[in-house]
C-alpha cells in the first residue's frame, strides 16, 4: 500500500486578490491500482467544484476569491497498488487508438526526434520497440533537475540533451507515435525503491503505450522501467498541458516562493 | 485558359433583363452618373459617421480604412432565396449533428463514412470537447456559409463557416445606409427586412443557456479588444442585443461558475457568444500564455454551467478537408439528399488528385486546408508562370496541406466602379442561427471583387460589399 502526503504551498510577496486552479490530484482504480482513501484540501469549508475530464481525470476548480498572501493544497490518501507489469486496464476510454497518434504542440517532432525514432531498429515486436525507444530516449536526455520548464518541448529537451522525468515521457511518448505507436502522458507518484535508476522524484511522470495483445502498457522512461507497485497513476492526456496535477493563475501577489513536500511512502496493512 | 463568360445577373447572354432585376435596372438607366457618384460620397460619410471600419493584416496603411461599399444592391427572387433557404437549413442541421457525432459515439467515424484519421488526428478536433453534453446539441449557434452562383439554378456552396463567421454588422449595416440613400427605391420594391437579426440571434443564444439557468439568461458577447479587426461588429452585436459587451478580465470564475464584474458587484453569466478563438479562450486548458480568454472557464463550461457560442472545437465541421464529406454527413444524419451541391474539391494529399492538380495548376484555385480569409491561396488562371511554379514547390513539399478546386465563373452583379454601372463577380453569405429552431432572416452578405476580372472577394484583398435584396412574393 502506498501512503501519500503532498503539500504544495504558495506565498506571495504582496497579497493577491484572486488566484485559481485547475487541480486533477485524484487517482482513480485501474487494474493496478485501488483507492482505499484520498482527500484533497485547500483550506476551504466549501466543496470544490469538480468534473471528470474528456480522459476520465477528476478534475477540481479552485478558486480564492478575496484578498491572500498563501495558498496551500494538501492531499493525502491512501492506495493499494500492485505489479501489473505496467499493463494498465483503466476506466472507459472514449477515445480510439487513432487519436493518441495526434501531435500537440509539446510532443511536435522534428527531424531530431524523428531519427531518434528511427534508429530503432524495425522489424521486432511492437513491445520490443517501445522498450528500445525508451532506451534510446533515456540515453539521449539525462536525468538534470532545473534545466527544463513545465512548457519545454521534446524537441527543446533532446536539443539540450537534458530535462527531468516530464521530458522523458515527452521525448519517449513523440518517438513512439512516429512509429505509428499510440501513446499518452500519465503524471502521478513515485515510491522510492531500491531497483530505481538514479532519479527519484516523489510527485512523477511517465508514459503509456498501447500495444497489440496487451493494451496499455506503462514506460518511466526516466527510470529505464515499467511501473510497478511503487507507481501511483494520478492523471493522463496526450501531453503534459492535459494530464498536469496543477495549472494556476492569479491576480497581484508579486514575487512567489513555492513550497512543495511530497512524502510517498510503503506502508504494511495492519493485521 | 479563359474562363467562360459568368453568368450575370442581371442582364441574360441575349440582353433581357433578368425579372428580379427590372424594377433596378430601368432606375439604373434613369439615374445619371453623377447622381450615383454623389449617392456613393454620402455613403462613404455615412459609414464614416457609424464608425464601421476594417483593420487589414499585414497591408500597412490606414488601419482603420473602410470595407469599399457598392451603391447597387444585389436582388434575389423569393423562388431563388427559398430553395436556398431550404438548403442551408439542412446543411447546418447536419453539421450540428455531425459535430455532436464526433464527439460523443462518433457513429459516422465507425461506419467509415468519414477517415477516423481525418477528424481524429485533425488540429480543429479538441480531444478536450471528447463527451462534452452542450445545451440542445448545438454546436454552430452562428454558422455562415459561403455561397456562389453559376447559373440560373447553378449554387454552389465554397466554404462553411462554423467557428465566429464575421459580416452579419455589414449585412445589416449596408441596409441601413441603402434605406437612407435610396427611400423610393424601397417604395418600389417588396424587400424582406433584415433587421430582427438582433432578436433572433438574442432569441437563440438564450435557448441554449444551460439546463440548470433560473429565470431570463444573461448573455453577454466576448471580444478579444479593440484591436482586433472585428471589433466593430463586436461592439455593433452587443449593441443590437442590448447586452454586455466584455473583455476576459471582465469575466472570472467562482464557484465553478463565470461572473462578470458589474458596478453592482458580480453578476453570474450563462451564455457568452465569444469572439475568441478557441486555443485563446482558457489558459489552464490551452495555451498558458493566452491573456485575452479567462482563466477556468472550459472548467466551467464542460461542467455544464456556461454555454459558450459557438461551442468550442465546432471548427472540426468547416475544415476545409472534411468540406468534401458535407453532403454525405446529410444523407447519413437525415437520409436527405443534399439541396446545396458541393464545389468538386481535389485532395492533394492523396496522390492521383496531387498529380492531377500539378498538372492543371493554371486551370484551379489552390487553397491551404487550415488557412482562411483568402490569404495564402493560389487563383490558377490569374498567377504567373513564376507563382504558378513557386506555389507548386510548396504544394509538394505538405501536400496534406492544400486541397483545389476548378476556378468557377462567379455571377456576376452589376456594381458601380470608376467606369460607370459594369459587371464583377460576386460571393454570398447567409447567416444560418440554431437554437431550439433554426432561424435565418433573409438576406446576407454579399461581397464583390472590385477590380475587373478579378474573383477574389476577400475583404483584406481589395473587395467590397453589398446589400443584398429578397424580394418578397
Amino acid at each position: 500500500m502506498i501512503s501519500v502526503k503532498h503539500e504544495t504551498r504558495y506565498r506571495y510577496e504582496t497579497p493577491a486578490a484572486y488566484t485559481i486552479q485547475s487541480l486533477k490530484l485524484t487517482p482513480q482504480n485501474t487494474s493496478g491500482q485501488h483507492v482505499l482513501s484520498w482527500s484533497l484540501d485547500c483550506g476551504q469549508d466549501a466543496t470544490i467544484p469538480s468534473f471528470v475530464d474528456s480522459f476520465g481525470n477528476l478534475t477540481h476548480t479552485f478558486v480564492i476569491n478575496r484578498e491572500h498572501s498563501d495558498v496551500l493544497i494538501r492531499v493525502t490518501g491512501k492506495v493499494e497498488t500492485t505489479d501489473v507489469s505496467g499493463i494498465i486496464a483503466g476506466p472507459h476510454d472514449p477515445f480510439p487508438l487513432v487519436a493518441y497518434l495526434r501531435e500537440t504542440e509539446l510532443t511536435q517532432p522534428n527531424e531530431a526526434l524523428e531519427d531518434l525514432a528511427w534508429s530503432v531498429a524495425e522489424g521486432g515486436k511492437p513491445l520490443d520497440l517501445a522498450h528500445a525507444l525508451m532506451a534510446a530516449v533515456r540515453d539521449r536526455i539525462d536525468y538534470q533537475e532545473g534545466e527544463t520548464q513545465v512548457e519545454t518541448t521534446a524537441a527543446q529537451a533532446l536539443a539540450q540533451g537534458s530535462g527531468v522525468c516530464q521530458d522523458h515521457a515527452h521525448a519517449f511518448i513523440c518517438c513512439a507515435r512516429v512509429r505509428g505507436i499510440p501513446a499518452r502522458y500519465v503524471s502521478g507518484y513515485l515510491q522510492a525503491s531500491d531497483n530505481m535508476d538514479e532519479v527519484y522524484e516523489a510527485g512523477h511522470a511517465w508514459a503509456e503505450a498501447y500495444i497489440e495483445d496487451l493494451g496499455w502498457v506503462g514506460f518511466d522512461v526516466a527510470n529505464r522501467i515499467c511501473p510497478s507497485e511503487s507507481h501511483l497513476r494520478v492523471a493522463v492526456g496526450l501531453d503534459y498541458r492535459e494530464a498536469a496535477p496543477i495549472r494556476g493563475l492569479r491576480l497581484g501577489g508579486g514575487a512567489e516562493k513555492l513550497d512543495v513536500t511530497v512524502r510517498v511512502v510503503q506502508e504494511n496493512i495492519q493485521q | 485558359m479563359v474562363l467562360a463568360k459568368a453568368f450575370d445577373e442581371m442582364t441574360l447572354a441575349g440582353g433581357a433583363c433578368r425579372d428580379a432585376y427590372k424594377g433596378l435596372s430601368q432606375w439604373l438607366q434613369w439615374t445619371p452618373t453623377d447622381f450615383l457618384r454623389m449617392k456613393r460620397q454620402e455613403a462613404d460619410v455615412l459609414f464614416r459617421r457609424l464608425g464601421i471600419t476594417f483593420a487589414v493584416y499585414g497591408e500597412g496603411g490606414d488601419p482603420e480604412r473602410l470595407i469599399p461599399f457598392d451603391i447597387i444592391p444585389r436582388v434575389l427572387s423569393a423562388p431563388e432565396w427559398q430553395r436556398m433557404e431550404d438548403g442551408l437549413r439542412q446543411r447546418v442541421k447536419a453539421l450540428n449533428m455531425f459535430l455532436n457525432d464526433v464527439y460523443h459515439d462518433q457513429e459516422i467515424l465507425k461506419a467509415g463514412i468519414i477517415p477516423e484519421k481525418l477528424v481524429l488526428n485533425n488540429s480543429s478536433y479538441l480531444p478536450e470537447m471528447q463527451g462534452v453534453d452542450v445545451p440542445g446539441n448545438v454546436y454552430s449557434h452562428i454558422a455562415g456559409i459561403d455561397m456562389v452562383r453559376v447559373g440560373e439554378d447553378d449554387f454552389y456552396v465554397l466554404e462553411d463557416n462554423c467557428r465566429t463567421p464575421s459580416g452579419v454588422s455589414y449585412m445589416l449595416e449596408n441596409r441601413e445606409v441603402m434605406m437612407r440613400l435610396f427611400p423610393a427605391l424601397f417604395a418600389e420594391h417588396r424587400i424582406a427586412p433584415v433587421d430582427s437579426y438582433g432578436d433572433a440571434l438574442l432569441d437563440t443564444l438564450k435557448e441554449c443557456a444551460p439546463p440548470k439557468t433560473t429565470g431570463d439568461p444573461t448573455v453577454v458577447v466576448l471580444t478579444p479588444g479593440i484591436y482586433n479587426s472585428a471589433y466593430f461588429e463586436h461592439s455593433f452585436l452587443a449593441d443590437q442585443m442590448g447586452v454586455e459587451l466584455v473583455e476576459g478580465p471582465d469575466l472570472f470564475v467562482d464557484d465553478g461558475k463565470v461572473f462578470m464584474r458589474t458596478t453592482q458587484g458580480p453578476q453570474k453569466v450563462d451564455v457568452i457568444y465569444r469572439r475568441i478563438d478557441d486555443t485563446f479562450l482558457d489558459p489552464l486548458t490551452f495555451d498558458p500564455n493566452s491573456v485575452l480568454g479567462v482563466p477556468g472557464i472550459m472548467n466551467a463550461y464542460r461542467s455544464g454551467q456556461v454555454t459558450l457560442a459557438n461551442a468550442v472545437g465546432a471548427g472540426i465541421a468547416d475544415d476545409k478537408a472534411i468540406y468534401t464529406y458535407v453532403p454525405d454527413m446529410i444523407k447519413f444524419y437525415l437520409g436527405e439528399e443534399p439541396i446545396l451541391k458541393n464545389v468538386p474539391t481535389y485532395k492533394c494529399g492523396e496522390a492521383d488528385d496531387l498529380a492531377y492538380v500539378l498538372d492543371n495548376l493554371a486551370e484551379l484555385v489552390v487553397k491551404e486546408v487550415h488557412g482562411s480569409g483568402g490569404y495564402g491561396m493560389l487563383v490558377g488562371p490569374a498567377a504567373s508562370k513564376q507563382e504558378r511554379e513557386d506555389y507548386a514547390e510548396r504544394l509538394k513539399a505538405a501536400p496534406d496541406e492544400f486541397i483545389a478546386q476548378p476556378t468557377l465563373a462567379l455571377s456576376t452583379c452589376p456594381t458601380f466602379v470608376e467606369s460607370g454601372v459594369a459587371p464583377r463577380h460576386v460571393d454570398f453569405r447567409p447567416f444560418v442561427l440554431s437554437g431550439k429552431d433554426i432561424r435565418m432572416v433573409k438576406g446576407g452578405l454579399t461581397r464583390v471583387a472590385l477590380r475587373d476580372g478579378s474573383l477574389v472577394v476577400n475583404s483584406s484583398q481589395g473587395g467590397g460589399t453589398k446589400d443584398t435584396w429578397v424580394l418578397e412574393e
